[in-house]
This record gives structure tokens, sequence and C-alpha cells, in this order.
């Protein structure tokens, strides 16, 4: 496997699964134009998953497409971030994974634009504008539910808090993205990241939260107890009807 | 031997199945022609990364070559990104005409996204409207309501 089609995967399976978790919401947000809004979302997330599995595909060289990679691995085989991959939970929780997943995607994305590898620059330019969305919406949601009613903001922070300790393995930097010079390495978009994502929760009036442990694992495809469950739904109609199309 | 002008004119007809006013031309999906040996090649550009109507658009394409008798093929290409101000200015008048209000300004890329001053209602040319949801019917557009003839309307929002 080379350098460029594991990072490649990284990029996509976390487009990926971020795509399945948003797309749940679709039916169950909390208004209309929510659904509208977190379908079109999900769409974006889903886009970018599909150039990026098409380009891992292409350049594994072993004849598998976007759809191979996206229902014919298993849990161990995805190398995308815990984050991206934990059960829903209520409206609040949403909007902060949304926070921060889509400006960790943003900075990503930005950078990745000037990277030396056309495909990636290309899905990363395309990207970087439907991300500027995400963010914008998430920061509309935390600034209203932060600073809205006890209740409300009690939510926020709590989902602000929850996902914290998952926030860290975004900027694990490793051996590999350190030896691909066409990679972002993760760990130099942090401080930007906290700079924003801060200036969103201070301004939401919920306190920054804390967390002594931090989890990981993701990039090498140690995944939560959530994951295999999120892969059944994702993929049991492609495995139980094999080559079919609609 | 079909010019790639007359093949470019073809294609170009081809229209949005999402907003069917407006051709892949108007909208500058449509990015241009070349020959790779015998084979022509057509590019396209999705509005956005997940658009759903590129697999149509796409098979539209092929059909029209295929009607013109021209060997080819369809390719769809991400880079350079593309942007509302690829939209002709026909298509923005058309875009009006069918209800929908057209791009405005543009964006800085990786910045914020920048707030419109106003969009003024397709329907009745009123600058009062409200913006109810910056995610509208697809993608491509934001949901507003103008004030004045309290009509709900899309607009396709700067990209």
């Amino acid at each position: 496997m080379s350098d460029l089609f594991v990072y490649t995967l990284r990029l996509g399976d976390d487009a990926l699964i971020a795509a399945q978790r948003t797309a749940e919401w679709i039916a169950a947000a909390p208004q209309l134009e929510e659904d509208v809004a977190l379908g079109n979302i999900g769409l974006d997330q889903l886009g970018q998953a599909r150039s990026l599995l098409q380009y891992a595909g292409s350049l594994e060289g072993a004849d598998r497409s976007e759809d191979d990679l996206a229902y014919f691995r298993d849990e161990r085989d995805f190398l995308n971030l815990q984050l991206c991959e934990l059960p829903n939970g209520d409206f609040a929780f949403a909007m902060a994974r949304l926070l921060y997943f889509a400006t960790y995607q943003q900075l990503l994305y930005d950078e990745l634009r000037a990277a030396a590898d056309e495909t990636l620059a290309g899905v990363a330019g395309k990207a970087v504008k439907e991300v500027a969305y995400h963010v914008d919406h998430a920061t509309q949601w935390v600034l209203r539910l932060g600073d809205g009613t006890d209740e409300s903001h009690r939510r926020m922070q709590a989902g602000l808090d929850a996902l914290w300790p998952y926030t860290a393995e975004m900027f694990e930097s490793d051996e590999l993205v350190r030896r691909l010079a066409v990679a972002v390495d993760p760990s130099t978009l942090r401080d930007e990241w906290e700079r924003r994502v801060y200036a969103v929760i201070d301004e939401s009036t919920c306190s920054r939260s804390e967390a002594s442990y931090q989890h990981t694992g993701g990039r090498s495809g140690r995944h939560t107890e959530h994951m295999g469950y999120l892969l059944a739904e994702l993929q049991h109609v492609a495995r139980s009807h094999p080559g079919a199309t609609w | 031997m079909v010019t790639d002008a007359a093949i470019l004119e073809a294609v170009g007809e081809v229209t949005d199945p999402e907003v069917p006013v407006l051709t892949i031309a108007d909208l500058g999906v449509l990015r241009g022609v070349r020959h790779e040996g015998d084979e022509v090649v057509v590019t396209i550009t999705p509005t956005y990364s997940g658009c759903p109507a590129m697999d149509l658009i796409r098979h539209e394409v092929q059909l029209t070559l295929q009607a013109m008798h021209v060997d080819g093929r369809v390719e769809t290409v991400l880079s350079p990104a593309w942007t509302t101000e690829w939209m002709s200015e026909a298509g923005k008048a058309k875009l009006t005409e069918y209800g929908i209000a057209p791009p405005t300004g543009r964006r800085a890329v990786g910045g914020p996204v920048s707030v419109s001053l106003t969009i003024r209602c397709p329907l009745c040319g009123s600058p009062d409207t409200t913006e109810l949801s910056r995610f509208g019917s697809t993608s491509c557009k934001s949901l507003w309501r103008c004030n004045t003839c309290r009509e709900p309307f899309d607009h396709f929002k700067a990209l």
C-alpha cells in the first residue's frame, strides 16, 4: 500500500463516515429547514468521499471502485477519525461535532489546495468552498443554543464536552504524513483550529472543554464499539445483493 | 467532420435537471472539448462535489454526442473548482425569470461565508427579504422569503 493511497483513504473515510452520520438526521432534525440543511451538508460530505475513494481506488491499482472501498471493507480497514463515527446523540451534540469537524476540514482542505498532487488539490479546492457553509451553519447553531435557554445551554455544553476527548486525534501527526510530501501535517492546523473554535465557544457563553484523556486509534483502524453497527447499516444492502445496480 | 464549435453548441444545450431553464453552458458546468486520437472528450465540472445531477448530465451529453455520430466520452474534472461567477448573464436572467434569485457577489476561498446585504425577490422585485435557511431544495440554493409579496423563493448561492 502506497503512502498516498493510505492518506487519500484517511481523508475519504472521514468524509464517508461523517456523511453517514449526518444523513441519519434526515427526517429526524428539529425542524424541516434543518432536515434540508443537514441533507445538503451530508451530500457535500458524500461527494467529497466519492471523489477521494475513487482516487484511492485508482492509486491502489487493485481495480477497486469507490463502491468496493465503501461497501466491502471491514471495520479494521477503515481509517476515519473516531470523532466521525460516534452515534448522533441530540442535536446540540451534532452541531458540536459539525463545528469541530468542519473547522478541521476547512483548514485541511485550504492547505491541501496547494498540494503537489493535482487530484487531491482539485478535490480540496472544491470542498473548501462547501465546508465554509458547514462551519457557518454549525457556528450559528452553537451560538443560538449556547446563548439560548438554560436547557439549550446545558445541552450545548454537554455536546461540546462529550466530543472534546475525540478532537486531539484530528491533529495527530505520524511517520506517513511526515514522509508524504503532498500530505498536510495535521499537527500544524491545531493552533488555528483552537483559535476559531474557541472564538465560537466563548461567544456562545459556553465554557471551553477540558479533557484528561484523549481517544485515538481511528487512523490505524481501531474504532469505537459503534463503528460495527454503523457499517452494518451502511453496507448491508450492497453485501446482501452484490453487484446490484439501480 | 463535426467541428468542436458545433459539438460545444450542441452539448451546451443539455439542461440541468434540477433547474431546467438553465443549460450546462449557462451554468458554466460545460468546460470544453478536446481530442484524444480519434476520440472526442467533453469535460464537465460539478457545481458541488455531491451534486446528484451530474450522472444525468453526463448521460445526456453522451446521448447528444451519439446523436451527432461523434465517437466520444465525457470526463468530469474538479479543477479549477466551479464558481457561480462562471454563470452567464443570460443564465442569471433566466433564473430570475424562473423565480430563483441569481447569485450575487463572490466569496473569498477559505474565508468565512459572506452575508449578502440583500437578495432581491425574483417575483416582485422587492429588496425586503429574509433568509429562512442557508440550505435550500438543492445544494446550490438557499431558502428565502419576501417580506413584501410574502412568497418564499430560492436563491442560487454564491460559491
